[in-house]
């Protein structure tokens, strides 16, 4: 693998005597979302201000770049800060100023633009983050999640090459928490910086990430990819992931991921008997339009909406579903072979041409911009599961059978 | 150019000096020493020890605070930041300052006239007013008024900015908050303060015209003339000096525990920016009185 960005080496914190971070070690790689997992008070925070300065280990080191962050007693040196920005968890937002002098802070005071150019970034940032209409608001005036995105956009101003976001979703309700990383993971494709989150969004937050680290009893317990942590064997799985993935589900009735394989092994142990089962795969095509011509938020209840539908039309006949990436949803039916899974299907097609789309279409219509619209479609594929055919296998099989049920069109 | 490459090595030299031992007083947090009337009476030579050494400790951060945060005034961006904060520390503080001086200076004339009338002395009236106003109330009574009225807001408003992660903010951001919130407010403690000081003098001298010789009858010419002739250029100079070691503390006072107010030992968050503003004013005020009896003995000899 390549050099790492960001290295810590045995750093350890402690406030009096009370230690926080022992002996940490860990790797962040560039051009990654790396999310830090962990209890609450478990010390991310803390791990997160190492690495742009505003606490010094008291021992280990922190290396940026291959370069030591500090030397010996001295003073914090200032390389690395240019290149990192920092949202706070409580945004620390200036509250004496409005948005738009939030935003423009650090551009006029770190660089030497010309105002009409510090204008023109500034609203450009504004309008990205949909802010135009509250740029002249004070913090105090605007909703939790709006202060959010102020400060993201006020992180961002600068055109940073690595952001560390600590908690960016904390406060918001389910639907406005997948917005968020969404929008993350959209600006980290759009501008490609390196982000470091830390997140308790299990299991949102894998679709984004490239890499977990989990922070658990003060130390790194756990670096890798997102399907890594699934089979990873250790007290922090049960404790944490479990309980937060198990939240997750009673929130949208989706099966968690965890659950799903636990209910796809329990079917594959009746498959070795030569049961048979089908997977469908359903796919909400051109997210990104979506949410470049409705936002975030209406992006999000709609991949909500489409979720709890499947749901909803599957669990009676014996299906169990889940999320499967950003914009998929996999459902498996069980007993059921390919031409009978086409039946419930072409049921479930003729309920959602009837119901569905208008729910998804409707369910969110007094937030919808009157005249914004946009166009996307639903695709769905089907396969048919061998008994030793693994499950990622029928999944891309079921993804090759995709074609549209439903397109909404702007009329 | 030069100028400017040596304001350059010349910050640098004091930054390096002095962040080491900044920072070890920034992150000196944990080790707070609780001081109370218990410890006082049970162990009072280890009290007075740990007092003294913490007078010491603190003192020396100010020191530190003051000379970084007076060499960044003069770096670039810092003008129209200053212009901002002489409106709110100068500007705001005229009606005021006049209103006091105002009856300052009528009081004044009305004690003396009662003193003075006792030794038929009532010619020297304007000599008692005048002296008294440009030497000493007028840069006491100023400085003191502006501690109350904009000292205050500036360790409120700070001791919130830094509470709420607003000056770790501006860290992050690549914004030095010594310079940016600091500096500005020192440089206009120091133009504001003579200013006021010479307006607080200017009205009232006219406040004690109002009552020696509109209320008392005392001829206007007499007043005048007791005035003008008793002035001298050094009265003048004397009382700004004075205004501007005020100014100097004051701002640093004011400033320092607004910035330091959450590594206050006595309690967190809010109630810390209040204790921070009350020990702010309070520590002004004895300061200014202080370093105006230190000041005064040094320029009368």
């Amino acid at each position: 693998m390549d050099k790492p960005l960001i290295e810590f080496q045995n750093v350890t914190k402690r406030f009096g005597t009370k230690t926080v971070l022992d002996q940490v070690n860990l790797k962040i790689y560039e051009g990654q979302v790396t999310t830090i997992i962990g209890l609450s008070g478990g010390g991310k925070s803390v791990l997160l201000k190492h690495i742009i300065g505003l606490l010094q280990p008291d021992e280990g080191t922190i290396l940026f770049r291959n370069r030591p962050l500090r030397h010996g007693k001295g003073r914090h040196t200032s390389f690395a800060k240019g290149e990192i920005s920092y949202m706070f968890q409580d945004n620390a937002l200036f509250d004496s100023m409005n948005i738009f002098e939030n935003v423009a802070l650090p551009l006029l005071e770190t660089t030497n633009l010309s105002n009409t150019e510090i204008k023109k970034r500034v609203l450009a940032r504004l309008e990205q983050t949909e802010l135009t209409e509250a740029k002249y608001k004070y913090p105090s005036e605007l909703s939790g999640g709006m202060q959010k995105r102020a400060a993201l956009a006020r992180a961002l101003i600068t055109d940073p090459k690595i952001v560390l976001f600590d908690e960016p979703t904390s406060g918001q309700d389910p639907v406005r928490k997948n917005a968020i990383l969404s929008m993350i993971a959209q600006y980290q494709r759009k501008f490609g910086f390196t982000a470091i989150l830390v997140s308790h969004e299990i299991p949102d937050v894998y679709f984004i990430s490239n890499r977990i680290l989990a922070l658990y009893n003060k130390r790194i317990v756990f670096e890798g990819t997102p399907e890594e942590l699934e089979d990873f064997d250790h007290p922090f799985n049960d404790e944490v992931i479990q309980s937060l993935e198990g939240l997750q589900a009673e929130l949208t009735g989706l099966a968690s991921r965890r659950r799903f394989k636990v209910l796809y092994h329990a079917q594959m142990k009746r498959g070795q008997q030569g049961e048979i089962y089908s997977v469908a795969l359903f796919t909400l095509d051109a997210l990104e339009s979506v949410i470049n011509c409705l936002g975030y938020d209406i992006a999000q209840e709609t991949v909500q909406h489409l979720g709890s539908f499947i749901n909803k039309q599957f669990s009676p006949v014996g299906g169990f579903s889940t999320r499967f990436s950003a914009n998929q949803f996999v459902t498996v039916l069980p007993y059921t072979d390919l031409a009978e899974a086409k039946d419930i299907l072409k049921n479930f097609i003729a309920d959602f041409t009837e119901y569905g789309i208008h729910n998804i279409v409707n369910g969110n219509g007094e937030k919808r911009p009157q005249d914004a619209c946009a166009e996307f479609s639903i695709l769905v594929g089907l396969a048919q599961g061998q008994p030793l055919m693994n499950i990622e296998s029928v999944i891309d099989t079921a993804e090759k059978n995709q074609t549209e049920i439903g397109r909404v069109n702007c009329s | 150019m030069i100028h400017k490459v040596l304001w350059v090595i010349q910050i640098k030299f004091w930054n390096s000096r002095f962040m080491a031992s900044f920072s070890d007083i920034k992150n000196n947090s944990q080790n707070k020493t609780r001081l109370g009337v218990f410890k006082f009476l049970f162990e009072p030579f280890a009290f007075t020890g740990r007092l003294t050494i913490l007078w010491i400790k603190s003192l020396g951060a100010a020191a530190i605070f003051l000379t970084l945060a007076a060499l960044k005034i003069f770096q670039n961006k810092q003008l129209v930041k200053i212009v901002q904060q002489l409106y709110y520390i100068g500007a705001k503080s005229t009606l005021i300052i006049l209103l006091v001086g105002l009856f300052t200076g009528m009081v004044l004339g009305l004690q003396s006239y009662y003193a003075l009338v006792k030794f038929g002395a009532e010619g020297a009236l304007g000599t008692l007013v005048a002296l008294s106003l440009v030497r000493e109330l007028g840069p006491v009574l100023t400085a003191i008024m502006i501690t109350a009225r904009a000292g205050s807001a500036i360790t409120a408003e700070i001791g919130i900015q830094r509470i709420s992660e607003q000056i770790d903010a501006l860290d992050t951001m690549r914004i030095d908050p010594l310079k940016y919130l600091i500096s500005p407010r020192i440089a206009a403690s120091i133009i504001s303060f003579p200013i006021l000081t010479a307006l607080f003098d200017l009205i009232g001298i006219v406040g004690g015209y109002v009552s020696v010789v509109i209320v008392l009858g005392v001829t206007s010419n007499t007043y005048f003339y007791r005035v003008q002739s008793s002035l001298e250029l050094k009265d003048i100079t004397d009382g700004f000096i004075k205004s501007i070691v005020f100014a100097v503390i004051v701002s640093t006072v004011c400033c320092f525990q607004g910035y330091f107010a959450h590594m206050r030992a006595d309690s967190h968050g809010a109630k810390a920016v209040g204790l921070a503003t009350t020990s702010a004013v309070v520590l002004s005020c004895v300061l200014i009185l202080l370093s105006d009896y230190v000041v005064t003995s040094l320029l009368i000899q």
